[in-house]
């Protein structure tokens, strides 16, 4: 259900010319992926989804439409290439699945390596009840530092690129420079 | 928007809650779904909202451009902060337990500071994205919507 959703809100957004609307659909498109991830009992992924994906990113492109033009440019021409291109690495992908273990299998390569000794850690040794959280900040500590560093250079790129948070107003003159930050 | 009286009361019926359940979000990541970076996020974003309907201006006072560029850096600094003092309290680099000498406490403490310091670098961010987008003067006026 929510995957048929999900194919006609991609569908809207290839139709749709109106920039404002493909906007819209796309943060729609996230709040719909939000759901199948809550279906999938991964909570903390959807919340995650549903607050950059449907809030901050749709806030940002909108701002990206104020700096740019409304409207899409109709190129006359089918441009066959790219439709080309993601058929093939889509039938690639799905051929790849094919030898992916089934959804919730217990005897799966990622539940047998480390997984038991994660979830035996943190309810025992640590006592925390949610395990992602003792996986991102304890078992994967490094790794969730340098997501921060990441988050902090895009915000330093960003300031410096945009450069309009000391208030300085720049001319709207120079164009083709929005499509950072989102 | 000085026009839109329904949205700018709604706006600050809606902007506590949002803080609080940002808040909730942070410091129940042990316990829950979510932590410092969803709550960084909603924190963010009920600034954001008061940005849109109060204005740029009106933001920044709120939220002035030193405090953001520092807390940027702080929450940072926090994160890898814990790790360095772990490792001066004799364990490893981000080794939580050291900093209690126990297990159980030692981990909450360390999770609570490093996704408070995750929070707040990632809330201070998306910020001063907002802000750096929106304070580009506009090529569209309002005719274009």
């Amino acid at each position: 259900m929510l995957l048929t959703f999900l194919g006609m809100t991609a569908f809207a957004i290839i139709h749709t010319h109106h920039l404002f609307a493909v906007v819209m659909m796309s943060g729609v498109f996230s709040l719909l992926s939000a759901g199948l991830l809550v279906m999938l009992d991964a909570v903390d992924v959807a919340f995650t989804e549903a607050a950059v994906g449907a809030g901050i990113s749709t806030v940002l492109m909108l701002g990206t439409l104020t700096l740019t033009a409304r409207r899409e440019k109709v190129s006359k021409r089918a441009n066959w290439v790219p439709l080309i291109v993601v058929c093939v690495t889509g039938a690639a992908l799905i051929y790849g699945t094919l030898d992916m273990p089934l959804f919730g299998d217990p005897n799966a390569p990622s539940m047998t390596h480390v997984m038991p000794e994660y979830i035996e850690g943190t309810e025992h040794i640590f006592q925390i009840p949610n395990v992602v959280t003792a996986v991102l900040g304890s078992y994967r500590g490094y790794d969730t530092l340098g997501e921060t560093a990441v988050v902090f250079t895009a915000g330093i790129g960003v300031i410096l690129l945009l450069g309009a948070v000391g208030g300085r107003k720049r001319d709207a003159r120079d164009e083709n420079e929005s499509g950072e930050g989102s | 928007m000085k026009h839109h009286l329904i949205l700018r009361v709604v706006t600050k019926m809606l902007i506590p809650s949002i803080l609080l359940f940002a808040l909730y979000v942070q410091f129940h990541g042990d316990f829950g779904p979510g932590g410092g970076f969803q709550a960084g996020v909603i924190f963010a974003a009920a600034f954001i909202l008061y940005a849109i309907v109060f204005g740029l201006e009106t933001a920044r006072r709120v939220m002035p451009t030193w405090l953001l560029q520092s807390l940027i850096a702080t929450g940072l600094i926090l994160y890898a902060g814990v790790g360095f003092v772990g490792m001066f309290l004799g364990g490893n680099y981000l080794n939580y337990t050291v900093l209690t000498g126990h297990a159980h406490s030692g981990q909450h403490i360390g999770l609570l500071l490093i996704e408070l310091g995750v929070g707040i670098t990632v809330s201070t961010v998306m910020i001063a994205i907002y802000f750096s987008f929106a304070s580009r003067t506009p090529r569209m006026g309002d005719e274009d919507w």
